[in-house]
């Protein structure tokens, strides 16, 4: 905690002995209005919080939990509908009630935010510096253009864009989504505000570039000595870069205290939750996930007592009595007239009627969470090079014409998105393939899926090639493979029955009507849906139970092969470790194998056998989970795995991430010889012959360790210790 | 670019040249000039019928490709032959031309400003009373053909003049039969017409530029770009004029030159009603007189002035949105 005091505007506030924070939020409530006769919406429902100079304050939640809303209240960007009560006190100065004028001179110069997602968050048709100028412009009218622009060069130059004087005339759809959210934090910073709020900065973006951010972003409070309020949904982010972390819960905070009280000793059923549903890439075998039954209430419907009770294990009759107050832990008395005024005053604080239990016996979320008992697979036991392959691809290539401008098109060159990858899978087994977006994962994916003779290289299914498949065959093969996307809310037809949906897949390999109905409802039990789900649609369930049914979609014609494309990257934390456990579960019931596509390591970590990290188009290292996890031999995999932040304050603050710099290079035009030695953290360390052999020739994948590790790196060598 | 707009030029030439061609063959094939000659009162005997026909190029004996020939050598030196009374059409279709761009220049303008404002307003204000009104307001002149709306308000400015007892809205004609006077004084003149024609043009313009505007408007107004602006310090007036609204422009700007090019023969109905010898009044009447040089004239016209319309908006579009340039 910062000990520089500050001149205390309201001097009157004895009762405390530290100095006023720069923001602190009291009480606040935001409601949405319903129009014609919708029910209200509370979506910010008493959040009380205080930062000071210096302090890094992390708010997270799930989606819907107010957590945004929370902080657009605070910079007055609500739309007017918005009903918002309580305080907001910005140096001690009121904001709420303040006009759109005034607290225009606010924003961006005392208090400015970052948003989450960096490609539409520019303005297209103005280039950044112009963007960034103004940022400056508005706040001081009288300064100048030149100046404006000058300071804008200055900026770009310390958020790290390279020939910042030249970008400076770049339109915002040249630069990739990490340069953008530089610029937005440059933006964010020109000013030298007070406060940051940082709204979910790194979610839309890479493992590598994340890294790369969070870096920024702790130069930035280094260089404008201001308060950070991180809002976030991961619990990696924030371990190792806040100093006190706020849970909030359908509208409201459920726990508040500094991050290791949060971590290592949570007295709140909901977070003790959330931290046992992150799946851990630092921990070699932790066992299923901790899943939260259940789904966020509705906030314009909200259950009279304590909103997490329906889900929470731990409840009591006395719980859904009436909602229980944000109280220093232990102290589960009520106060005479109901409610009472929460303020933050640094003490860890508690919303829970059995905090004080909690804390005497000393809980975790695994003693207080049913965890699934997952049976272990019986191909387990037997050696991997006995199993048969269920899908080998051999030396595949995908190039795609590269067209430019959406008025004038003109083919411009060839894009490699997949350029000579070889892999296989065994029965029963799961092979993960990791990198950042557009190093070709899903390229790879639609060519095996499409089962069609590829531009070079072959593609066998249970053994057979499928290029030389005649029509029939490719149709009866589809059978064998299945797939289940990303999104689950635009991968099912809104229009058609969950029944319907399922049955489909079924009507078209020519089942009778009464097996499909009878496989219809065994699916539905078994990927843990109810039978009376089956007449109802899509938009009725939440995104864990639509992936759900995506899932049994899947298995409805018993495939050998799962194609995994993303399947929990667009859910929540708590509901993602429930379809985790769910797809472990149905792996080793039916002996499934799995070609798993992620940017999750720490998924990864959970769920995978083996491993297959891409990078432009090319594996570069492939082996076992185990292996790769402990012992990284390619330079990339080192960075990737270092990259990711570890959910766990102390880890988090005792290791040194490597971070890679700049953005992955276009796809359409490679650099000669290895394609990573660009970023490559080795590469510059290396002697000039050795960079030389690096620039001209391409590393072929080779064996690293004796076992089934390959890597494709000249100068390969297996580290430990990086996760 | 250049290069790109060079080749799309030589194709939109090319189209003009096909668009003209089959309009005169079209013409030349179901348009009888002879008729035309013969109906005259007295008729006029077949061998002088004849000998008129063949000095205008229209004579239906001559083989259909021979008239063709030497109507295209002509178009190709900017002759564009001669009307069924012996004039050259060259000269008044530039004259015509004159007339129905005067009238929809400040037409257009004008109703796609009022529409652009009005339907960025409502946007908005969405749902709210002015936005409401304006919906109301277009959908009402949306669903009026142009023809009623002209004739009423032909109407009410009848009803006005009787009314105020002296001609306070001209409605008929371009200028004053016979008006004499400085050029200061033929301006004003000019301008007292063109008021009612020139409101009736803009007022369905208005409706459409409003509906268009404001979708575009609600496209925008939401994302995270204007939520940046404010963050930066921008009021919402600001944010929104300055950077929503100038995206939400860049469609706009390009239906508004489809738009002008479309007019030079849409505003038809509001030339023959308001009794400007406009393009579309002159093409009805070349019709109802057999007149094969004149529509096909007309037509070459409009092919031009679309594929104009059409060139403009890609290098406007291209100036506008630096994502389409290359």
């Amino acid at each position: 905690m910062s000990t520089e005091t500050i001149v205390d505007s309201a001097a009157a506030d004895s009762e405390r002995t530290r100095p006023t924070p720069v923001l602190e939020v009291t009480d606040l409530t935001v409601t949405f209005r319903g129009f014609n006769n919708n029910p209200d919406v509370k979506a910010v429902r008493g959040v009380s919080y205080a930062v000071h100079r210096g302090e890094v304050l992390g708010i997270v939640g799930e989606s819907g939990s107010g957590k945004s809303v929370s902080s657009m209240a605070a910079m007055g960007l609500l739309p007017d509908h918005a009903e918002i009560t309580g305080s907001v006190r910005l140096h001690g100065e009121e904001l709420l009630g303040k006009s759109d004028r005034e607290m225009a001179r606010k924003r961006g110069k005392v208090i400015s935010m970052v948003f989450q997602d960096p490609l539409s968050g520019l303005t297209p048709v103005y280039t950044v510096g112009d963007q960034l100028a103004e940022a400056v412009m508005v706040h001081n009218p009288k300064g100048g253009k030149a100046k404006a622009r000058a300071r804008a060069v200055e900026l770009l130059e310390l958020v790290g864009i390279p020939n910042p004087a030249e970008r400076y005339r770049s339109f915002p759809h040249e630069f990739s989504g990490g340069m953008r959210q530089r610029v937005m934090i440059a933006m964010a910073m020109a000013n030298d505000p007070d406060v940051i709020i940082c709204d979910e900065p790194t979610t839309a973006l890479d493992v590598t570039i994340q890294a790369q951010i969070l870096d920024l972003l702790r130069t930035a409070q280094r260089e404008t000595g201001a308060a950070i309020v991180m809002i976030t949904h991961d619990l990696g982010v924030v371990a190792g870069f806040v100093d006190r972390l706020l849970v909030m819960y359908a509208g409201r905070p459920v726990e508040i205290g500094s991050v290791d009280e949060i971590y290592y000793s949570s007295r709140m059923p909901y977070t003790m939750g959330l931290l046992g549903a992150v799946p851990r890439m630092d921990l070699e075998d932790q066992g299923a996930l901790v899943p939260i039954k259940g789904n966020p209430p509705s906030l314009s419907a909200l259950p009279p007592g304590c909103p997490f009770a329906p889900r929470c294990p731990l409840a009591q009759p006395e719980c859904d009595d009436s909602e229980p107050d944000l109280l220093p832990v232990g102290s589960a008395v009520r106060t005479e007239d109901g409610r009472t005024r929460v303020r933050d005053d640094g003490e860890q604080r508690v919303a829970c009627i059995r905090s004080g239990e909690i804390d005497a016996n000393r809980w975790t979320a695994q003693d207080i969470y049913p965890v699934p008992e997952i049976p272990e697979a019986e191909a387990a036991s037997a050696r991997r090079e006995d199993l048969p392959e269920v899908l080998r691809v051999r030396d595949l290539i995908k190039h795609h014409p590269l067209m430019k401008g959406s008025v004038f098109k003109r083919r411009v060159g060839t894009v490699y998105a997949v350029d000579g990858i070889d892999f296989d899978i065994r029965e029963g087994e799961t092979l993960a393939l990791v990198g950042e977006s557009g190093c070709g994962k899903s390229s790879t994916l639609m060519e095996v899926m499409g089962l069609e003779k590829p531009e070079r290289g072959s593609i066998e299914v249970m053994g057979r090639e499928v290029g030389s498949l005649s029509r029939s065959e490719r149709f009866s093969l589809r059978r064998d493979m299945q797939i289940v996307f990303q999104d689950p809310m635009s991968s099912l037809d809104p229009r058609m029955t969950v029944f319907d949906i399922i049955a489909e897949p079924l009507r078209t390999h020519r089942v009778g009507a009464q097996a499909v109905t009878e496989r219809v409802y065994e699916l539905l039990r078994l990927v843990g849906l109810n039978t009376e789900h089956a007449t109802r649609f899509p938009a009725e369930f939440s995104g864990g139970q639509r992936q759900r049914i995506g899932i049994a979609r899947a298995l409805a014609l018993e495939p050998k092969l799962l194609v995994l494309d993303e399947p929990v990257s667009a859910l929540d934390v708590s509901i993602q470790a429930g379809v985790v456990n769910l797809l472990e579960e149905l792996q080793a019931k039916l002996g499934l194998a799995y070609l798993f596509v992620a940017h999750d390591l720490s998924v990864v970590r959970h769920i995978a056998d083996r491993v297959a990290v891409m990078y432009l188009g090319k594996v570069v290292e492939i082996g076992a989970t185990k292996a790769i996890y402990e012992h990284p031999s390619h330079p990339y995999t080192q960075a990737l795995l270092s990259a990711i932040p570890v959910p766990d304050p102390e880890r988090e603050r005792s290791r040194t991430h490597i971070v890679l710099e700049g953005d992955l290079p276009s796809p359409a035009n490679p650099p000669s010889g290895c394609s990573f030695r660009t970023r490559c953290q080795k590469f510059i360390t290396l002697q000039e012959s050795d960079q030389e052999q690096c620039m001209s020739a391409e590393p072929r994948i080779l064996p690293t360790n004796g076992d089934d590790q390959a890597s494709a790196c000249h100068f390969a060598e297996r580290q430990a210790g990086l996760v | 670019m250049g290069k790109f707009l060079a080749r799309r030029l030589l194709n939109y030439v090319v189209l003009i040249f096909l668009a003209t061609s089959f309009a005169y063959l079209l013409a030349a094939t179901n348009l009888q000039p002879r008729v035309y000659f013969e109906q005259m009162q007295p008729p006029p005997p077949p061998e002088v019928v004849n000998s008129q026909l063949d000095t205008l190029n229209l004579n239906d004996q001559t083989p259909l490709a021979q008239r063709y020939a030497t109507w295209i050598s002509g178009v190709v030196t900017g002759d564009f032959g001669k009307n069924i009374q012996g004039g050259e059409v060259s000269g008044q279709m530039w004259m015509k031309a004159g007339v129905t761009l005067r009238l929809i220049t400040v037409a257009t303008i004008l109703g796609s400003a009022l529409g652009i404002a009005i339907g960025a307003y409502a946007a908005v204000r969405q749902y709210r009373a002015f936005d409401k009104a304006a919906t109301g307001a277009s959908f009402f002149v949306l669903s009026i053909p142009t023809v009623v709306i002209a004739i009423v308000i032909q109407v009410l400015a009848v009803a006005v003049n009787d009314g105020l007892g002296f001609t306070f809205l001209k409605y008929v004609g371009e200028y004053s039969a016979g008006f004499q006077g400085n050029w200061w004084e033929t301006l004003v003149n000019r301008i007292h017409h063109a008021i009612l024609p020139t409101l009736v043009l803009a007022l369905a313009l208005f409706a459409a530029f409003a509906r268009y505007q404001r979708n575009m408007m609600l496209d925008v107004l939401g994302s995270d770009f204007v939520r940046t602006a404010m963050a930066k310090g921008l009021t919402r007036r600001r944010a929104l004029f300055k950077h929503a609204l100038r995206t939400a422009l860049i469609p706009t700007i390009t239906y508004f030159t489809f738009t002008f090019g479309a007019l030079v023969s849409g505003a038809t109905f509001t030339e023959k009603i308001y009794g400007w010898h406009g393009m579309g009044a002159w093409l009805i009447d070349s019709i109802a007189r057999q007149d094969v040089h004149v529509v096909a004239a007309v037509s070459w016209f409009m092919a031009v002035t679309i594929m104009a319309a059409s060139f403009l908006s890609d290098i406007i579009y291209a100036w506008l949105d630096p994502r389409v340039r290359v």
